[in-house]
């Protein structure tokens, strides 16, 4: 029973980070930036949602729908404060690109977490699911929700995958991951490629807050910890590679299941830290990263 | 070389800020004195920080490691051994160089992004260890050391002083050195480097070590003024961001810029108390403002009208 219990709670931990973590590595691998507020946007879609929830009578639709919108309203400031004067600021050395966007967008999280610890408390936050109740799988007791949590994903998750292969302005976000330069050649602004990539990216990051919020439940003190788990998550499979960060998010959803449940729930995030240092030792480039 | 010194506004300022600073504790409070001194040691974690970043030009997201490593090392041995002071903080120091190098191995195969994961993770992994392990390390509640640096709090603010200054002059002056140009051609162009002849990895090395050196006595030191080491104050992720941010702000590759930074934002912290959970956001917020809009810091920006003129 035990088995079958960590099967099915592994299976929407892990569709939920795999979530978390798709739009984080797609951000990377067209426009090179690792965003240091993911967590911060997560947190601040599933307050919304909250919030909002909260304003128009319980209704968890609308809540989940004003909180997704509230997430990507919080990606393009990200984006139009931060990361877009620091890409094109003259000051800063091009080499130096990097760094400065890492910082930026850290403190940018840090303002985003105090100002919801300041206006909401930091005390942990729950939504009420969308899919109430409970249902007997085959002798476990599981939440609808949890069920309702995985096939969101897995549809968000494929939407996007029809997305990029199969419309153009996707075949064009491929591209620009490829090759910016010859994208911008080609004729395409680039900058309106990276506004996509933006949406795209608020967007799931929004749907993941707000579904966490439906599931654990979020506090502005776990932001460090959603931004770490992202984090890592997409250096196992790869930087840039979303297959990569798709299966690293099973990996490590079903890692830290297993050591919940087996060992010790205060060990939990440890084996995948240590998994985490083999594999940067060992293969530098994640499981399926290009480079 | 001396010429240049004397002639230097830099030496000058920093020679009047000095007396300033030694000649403090007769005019104002206790209360300031502890802050201040807080400021020091954490003045020096930030110019180790800057070592490696400005210098060898490796993001390193763990300065914590290397001070946590550091002040529990001084800090447990001391509580269960009653080893004297100095040679806790030199065990201290020792381990932390060992972190050090522990840290450099990795950052001389991987490159930005994957080292800041890596120095991340090291100091998750010190955290996670050090609450497991709560019997000999006191967990989260934090480890009572018996012995204190000295009781008087001019006396304490006076050493703080003269460990900053001095740490900063050695590390101003290896970045002055030509070691401190090799490191900082290592950092920019690794390969180019090396086909002038360097030797990147045994400098990049040295970089770690010296950093690390700093960082893990500054940590230990750090603790035994306080009479307790925590992971809220000497290993938390948040702690290690404070650090960056002072470098950043007070002027990256400045060193001394650092100190400044330092200084600075655990004064705005204090003076900003009164708006309570908000001061963090506020401080977050011109730290993001100095980044956008004079990403060379304050001691940065000062030097480069320095240097035109």
């Amino acid at each position: 029973m035990l088995g079958l219990q960590i099967l099915i709670d592994g299976f929407a931990i892990s569709s939920l980070y795999a979530l978390g973590a798709t739009g984080f590595t797609l951000m990377f691998g067209v426009s090179g930036v690792l965003n240091l507020s993911h967590g911060s946007i997560m947190v601040a879609a599933a307050v919304a949602a909250w919030v909002f929830a909260g304003y128009l009578g319980g209704n968890p639709y609308l809540g989940a729908l004003g909180g997704v919108g509230f997430g990507l309203i919080v990606a393009y400031a990200t984006y139009f404060t931060v990361v877009r004067p620091i890409q094109r600021s003259k000051a800063i050395p091009k080499e130096e690109t990097e760094i400065f966007v890492l910082t930026g967008t850290l403190l940018w999280g840090i303002m985003i977490q105090e100002a919801i610890a300041y206006f909401y408390t930091s005390n942990p936050k729950t939504v009420r699911p969308l899919v109430p109740g409970v249902v007997d799988l085959l002798g476990v007791r599981t939440p609808l929700n949890e069920i309702a949590t995985a096939v969101i994903c897995w549809a968000v998750i494929g939407l996007l995958w029809l997305l990029v292969n199969r419309t153009r302005s996707g075949k064009v976000l491929l591209a620009a991951s490829i090759n910016p330069r010859g994208v911008t050649l080609l004729g395409f602004e680039l900058s309106n490629v990276y506004i996509l990539v933006w949406t795209i990216y608020g967007i799931l990051a929004g749907i993941a807050g707000v579904l966490l919020a439906m599931f654990l439940g979020v506090s502005s003190d776990g932001v460090g910890a959603l931004t770490a788990s992202a984090f890592s998550i997409v250096v196992l499979g790869g930087l840039g590679s979303v297959s990569g960060s798709l299966i690293a998010a099973y990996v490590v959803g079903y890692m830290e299941t297993f050591t919940a449940y087996l060992i010790s729930p205060a060990y939990r995030t440890i084996p995948v830290l240590l998994l985490l240092v083999l594999v940067v030792y060992i293969r530098p480039q994640g499981l399926l990263g290009r480079r | 070389m001396f010429g240049r010194l004397i002639s230097s506004r830099l030496t000058w300022i920093a020679l009047v800020l000095l007396v300033v600073g030694a000649t403090l504790p007769l005019y104002v409070t206790g209360y300031i004195l502890g802050i201040l001194t807080l400021s020091y040691y954490f003045g020096v974690f930030a110019m180790a920080w800057d070592l490696l970043f400005g210098f060898a030009g490796e993001v390193n997201f763990g300065p914590t490691f290397l001070i946590g490593l550091g002040a529990y090392t001084a800090g447990i041995i001391n509580a269960n051994w009653g080893w004297p002071m100095a040679a806790c903080v030199l065990a201290g120091a020792l381990m932390a160089i060992l972190g050090g190098v522990l840290l450099a191995l990795p950052a001389l195969k991987l490159r930005g992004p994957y080292f800041g994961l890596m120095t991340l993770v090291a100091v998750l992994l010190l955290q996670n260890f050090i609450v497991i392990f709560a019997g000999v390390t006191g967990g989260e509640i934090g480890l009572t050391v018996p012995d204190v640096l000295f009781i008087d709090d001019s006396a304490n603010y006076e050493f703080a002083l003269g460990f900053m200054v001095l740490s900063g002059a050695i590390l101003f002056g290896l970045s002055r050195s030509p070691i401190g140009l090799i490191l900082q051609a290592s950092g920019q162009d690794a390969v180019e480097t090396a086909a002038l002849g360097f030797n990147v990895a045994k400098h990049k090395l040295a970089a770690f070590c010296v950093s690390a050196f700093f960082s893990g006595t500054a940590g230990a030191l750090m603790i035994f003024y306080l009479g307790t080491a925590s992971v809220g104050t000497v290993v938390d992720i948040a702690v290690g961001v404070q650090v960056i941010i002072a470098a950043v702000l007070g002027g990256r590759r400045t060193i001394l810029g650092a100190a400044v930074g330092a200084i600075f934002l655990i004064l705005a912290g204090e003076a900003l108390r009164p708006l309570g959970e908000l001061s963090t956001f506020v401080v977050s917020a011109v730290a993001l403002a100095v980044i956008l809009f004079f990403p060379n810091g304050f001691i940065g920006s000062l030097l480069r009208v320095g240097e035109k003129s």
